[in-house]
């Protein structure tokens, strides 16, 4: 009986040290993330990426003609 | 046996907390309107501000903005008109920064992503454009 309780301590201590792990993970600044997302907004400001400009696309696709 | 049933609710919850954690370490949302808009105003901006960068008249600044670097290389009569891009520039800057924060539900984060912003704006510039180093002294890419 007193094995189980232990346990069962030890069992509700880890979940909650998991939780609390969590929440710090959301709270601290993601710096990678916020990195590749400045990157992408980069790109677009300073149209660094060719595939970013659709106009490549036009000369063949008038709305509606088919070939 | 109620041990047993109360580690299956133990893991029922970390299966929950698991995917938590991998959703805080994803990308950020960038894709909203206000973000939008604010990009497309940069990006129409960046033609006029392209060539003040190149004569080094116009430089980064280490906190996320750009400066007037050296004004004799603008002619006196478009000096005002280059003053009014680099505030407007200033301004979407700030909106953008603080638009990300918001975002992701993080406001507080605004300053992180500026800091963030400023490191790189500096390393994709193009060689030959200024910027301020940590000390705050302009050098050249």
């Amino acid at each position: 009986m007193m094995a189980e309780t232990i346990l069962r301590r030890a069992v509700l201590l880890a979940a909650g040290a998991i939780v609390a792990g969590c929440v710090t993970i959301n709270i601290y600044f993601p710096a990678a993330a916020a990195e590749k997302a400045a990157d992408r907004i980069i790109d677009e400001v300073w149209q660094l990426k060719d595939g970013a400009s659709p106009p490549a696309k036009q000369p063949d696709a008038a709305p509606g003609e088919t070939k | 046996m109620r041990t047993v049933t109360f580690m299956a609710a133990v893991l029922a919850a970390l299966a929950f907390a698991v995917p938590h954690v991998a959703v805080g370490q994803a990308n950020l949302e960038i894709n909203t309107p206000a973000i939008n808009a604010l990009q497309r105003s940069m990006q129409q901006r960046h033609t006029q501000l392209a060539p003040l960068y190149a004569s080094g008249a116009v430089g980064f600044t280490r906190d996320g903005n750009i400066a007037l670097r050296d004004a004799k290389a603008v002619p006196l009569a478009q000096r005002q008109q280059v003053n009014a891009l680099i505030a407007a520039e200033n301004q979407d800057r700030a909106a953008l920064y603080r638009e990300i924060a918001r975002a992701n539900g993080h406001p507080e984060w605004e300053s992180d992503i500026r800091t963030t912003f400023a490191q790189r704006w500096i390393s994709r510039a193009q060689s030959g454009w200024y910027y301020q180093n940590a000390g705050g002294q302009w050098v050249r890419k």
